[in-house]
């Protein structure tokens, strides 16, 4: 009797069994070939990312121009351009059709009478700078501490940087590009990748008390370029501050003093914290500027370790009065 | 062809509140919300202004606005479902694409089950469970639920994608859950259409209830109809368009309308010839049963260990939060503040406060930490769960006196750096943003193992000044386990979870 499921194979073709059996030597010659090809000791494949290092944004030193210029004043705007106009005029630094990146201190959510960001009037000035010097692009940008939104907003800077014609960079966990700073404790970290972009860079740090490096200013105002875990600087902080000095080495660096916290830095709060100084100091010598500066926090230079650091590794003086300086009132 | 009919005219209506609805979530956050009423969905919805009334006498503030749906359903019937329901519009989209079936199919689909009556069972359960002092309406209130899933899991899946709606990717905790009770409700309408709507609902029940007593329904004409049954193949809400209408199903979408070959289907008052209409479906023993269930219920989930019996150092709550007692019978778990914050702390409770407090807003400070000038929690909330703050308020400035306190910080010793391991650090010493700091530190001379001498910033708390914000614990270098951590203690809305005398 045959069976209820009767449905029988059809007879194969000489063609059939063929292709059939070919296709199957295929498949099993790929399977074979993809064993071959991948084949490793390792569990887990490792891509190795591209590691950067930071571009030259220095242009020559200039014999004609002194390279600090301390400018007393109220008018921010007129201090600014007095301040440039000593150093030989913004052209100076910023060829045309530069991209130029600012890096003033927007690491808090806090209003510009407290003091713990760098002064909006003055970001503003220097964005305007840059574009009279036919900048291409200017570029504003932190990596801030509190919520970067509420610190470019609070801080004012977002409003007077695009108001003159700046772009606002926020730095998201996507934009880190892995850098070696070559430091003695700091090598390879994850560093804003704008500042692989741009030709020109230009720190606004502002003065302000810190308690562990006693003064935050030009030269640890670069920790705002890093990412990952930063707050594990803290252990090596005047190393990590002379690190970072060395790595980047900005065109131009403009320190706002017109207001300096003097307790409670680096975040501040209270305006009984705040001094009202009036000052502004540009030039090229980060350990120079920072060392001037220290006269707001009743501080001097060998109070603060890092500026020692980085004067024997020879990327300043903090003897600052032996450089061809102009001090003026505007 | 006529175009503007009332089929057309609900179709527009339900596009608008459905893209009105996704805005709305959208612009919830420090750059765009600019004053807009953000939480007006959930402040329209009238189960959530009865039950958190049931739970504290009061209907708060927007809440007063679910009277614009309760007075228009009592007028034109339960048209909230398909023409301003977010829930509802997507469920009813969701299911058209996944049924396009024959019609024979159609009048399978769309016919009334007798499941559909779950929906009021669910609805007397959670009301009587509310009007003894539990709010858990947020748990199935279609809006609670939808704004949730958008805000916990669909929003943060978009920026996933690389549409960038926030700087940083949203984490939340347990959010997978919220995501996957989503999914399901939505796959649902694959076996019965409007799955959610029809049989889950507790505000399409109570609306129901309300549009049982409606002036204006959909009427047929019991002389011009020729029984084809061509009204039930698109019926929205299968309330039996071809037979005595059920007036608390029917979410007046008003397809039947156009569908009838015999024109014998009208909106409106009565007419000579219409059809009775039939009562709300519902079995007053199973109702009785369900009430004395919830009456049971009640204290099984008061014998929960709770923050409040037991003040888990954990539950530390947004600020502005009332105490917890209170707070449990004000939030919905909608999940706005949690869209709304800018450093991502606010997260979804699981059990942390008792099974009261599941998907309560409590704050992970690993993830994030208050920020000391936003009070964008605090706005956002529809319920007063959270009470509105000024940031004057918050960090204790001009006519106040003292700032809120969310928590107090700990140093565990053990870990911290300079302490156990002669190292420098005081990070959390820089990022404490109150002056002056909460956060102070003695400089002393350590000996290290090898005897040689060290000077060490040793950190400690002033614990009247720590308002507990928490961006020391999230800056901590140790930061899987951080050596500083705020727990509730010293809150300011507890009277109880206090540890220092003098305040």
């Amino acid at each position: 009797m045959s069976s209820k499921h009767f449905r029988k194979e059809p007879d194969i073709t000489r063609r059939k069994f063929l292709s059939g059996t070919a296709s199957t030597c295929a498949l099993a010659a790929g399977a074979g070939l993809w064993g071959l090809l991948t084949y490793s000791e390792e569990p887990v494949r490792r891509t190795s990312d591209k590691i950067y290092t930071f571009k030259k944004f220095r242009m020559p030193e200039s014999k004609d121009h002194p390279s600090l210029a301390i400018i007393h004043g109220t008018d921010i705007q007129k201090m600014a351009d007095a301040a440039l106009n000593k150093l030989g005029g913004m052209s100076r630094f910023i060829s045309p059709g530069d991209r130029v990146l600012i890096k003033p201190n927007v690491g808090w959510d806090r209003q510009p009478e407290q003091a713990a960001n760098s002064n909006p009037v003055l970001v503003g000035a220097i964005v305007d700078l840059c574009r009279k010097a036919k900048a291409a692009e200017v570029w504003v940008t932190d990596v801030s501490i509190n919520d970067p939104y509420r610190s470019f907003a609070r801080s004012g800077i977002q409003e007077a940087a695009e108001k003159s014609g700046g772009n606002i960079k926020f730095t998201t966990q996507n934009d880190f590009l892995l850098t070696d700073l070559k430091g003695k404790v700091l090598q390879v970290w994850p560093v804003s990748r704008y500042y692989h972009e741009a030709d020109k860079v230009i720190n606004i740090p502002i003065v302000k008390h810190h308690s562990l490096s006693k003064c935050t200013i030009a030269m640890k105002n670069w920790y705002g370029v890093l990412g990952g875990q930063r707050n594990r600087l803290h252990q090596d902080i005047n190393t990590s501050i002379a690190d970072l000095a060395t790595a980047i080495r900005p065109t131009l660096t403009v320190v706002d003093a017109t207001r300096v916290l003097v307790r409670n830095g680096p975040t501040g709060g209270n305006l009984s914290d705040v001094s009202i100084e009036n000052t502004i100091v540009a030039g090229l010598d980060e350990i120079a500027l920072d060392s001037y500066c220290l006269r707001f926090l009743d501080l001097k230079a060998e109070d603060v370790p890092f500026l020692t650091i980085g004067e024997i590794r020879g990327i300043g003086v903090t003897d600052w009065q032996s450089l061809d300086f102009v001090e003026m009132k505007v | 062809m006529k175009f503007i009919t009332l089929q057309n005219i609900r179709r527009t209506y339900s596009v608008f509140f459905f893209v009105l609805f996704v805005i709305l979530i959208g612009i919830t956050d420090f750059k765009n919300m600019k004053g807009y009423e953000v939480s007006l969905f959930l402040e329209l919805d009238p189960l959530i202004a009865i039950s958190s009334f049931l739970t504290s006498w009061t209907l708060y503030k927007g809440l007063a606005l679910s009277l614009i749906i309760i007075i228009t359903t009592l007028i034109f019937g339960r048209f909230f479902c398909s023409w301003i329901c977010p829930m509802g519009i997507l469920n009813q989209w969701i299911s058209h694409f996944m049924n396009r079936k024959r019609p024979v199919d159609d009048y399978r689909i769309n016919a009334y089950r007798p499941i559909f009556r779950f929906k009021y069972y669910l609805l007397a359960l959670l009301l009587v469970v509310a009007a003894f002092g539990s709010l858990q309406i947020g748990l199935f209130d279609p809006i609670s639920l939808i704004t949730r899933s958008f805000s916990a899991s669909l929003f943060p899946a978009l920026n996933y994608s690389g549409v960038s709606l926030y700087l940083n990717q949203p984490l939340f905790y347990g959010g997978m859950f919220i995501s996957f009770i989503f999914i399901a409700l939505l796959f649902a309408n694959r076996f019965i259409s409007r799955f959610w709507c029809r049989v889950l609902c507790p505000l399409g029940a109570l609306l129901g209830v309300l549009a049982s007593r409606s002036i204006l329904r959909i009427r047929r004409d019991v002389e011009k109809c020729t029984d084809c049954k061509k009204c039930l193949r698109y019926c929205h809400g299968a309330c039996d368009p071809h037979t005595e209408l059920r007036v608390s199903e029917c979410h007046v979408c008003m397809n039947c309308i156009e569908d009838c070959p015999e024109d014998a289907i009208h909106y409106g008052i009565a007419r000579e010839n219409s059809s009775v209409h039939t009562p709300v479906d519902l079995n007053r023993r199973r109702l009785i049963e369900t009430a004395v269930a919830g009456i049971f219920l009640l204290p099984m989930m008061k014998s929960v260990v709770t923050a409040e019996s037991d003040p888990l150092h954990k539950v530390i709550r947004p600020p502005g939060s009332i105490a917890e007692s209170e707070f449990l019978r004000r939030c919905i778990k909608c999940g706005e503040c949690m869209r709304v914050c800018p450093t991502n702390v606010i997260q979804p409770a699981l059990l942390e406060s008792g099974f009261e407090g599941l998907w309560t807003p409590f704050l992970i400070n690993k993830i994030g930490y208050c920020e000391y000038n936003c009070v964008l929690c605090s706005q956002v909330c529809p319920t007063g769960a959270i009470i509105p703050l000024s940031v004057e308020k918050k960090v204790g400035k001009g006519l106040f006196q003292k700032p809120l306190k969310i928590g107090t910080a700990f140093y565990d010793r053990g870990r911290c750096l300079p302490w156990a391991m002669h190292t420098e650090c005081i990070v959390c010493e820089e990022v404490c943003p109150v002056s002056p700091k909460a956060v102070w530190f003695k400089t002393v001379e350590m000996e290290t193992r090898n005897g040689d001498k060290k000077l060490l910033k040793l950190p400690h708390v002033e614990p009247e000044l720590c308002i507990g914000c928490g961006i020391c614990e999230n800056k901590c270098p140790v930061h899987d386990h951080p050596a500083i951590r705020v727990s509730s203690i010293g809150e300011t809305r507890s009277a109880v979870n206090q540890m220092i005398l003098k305040t």
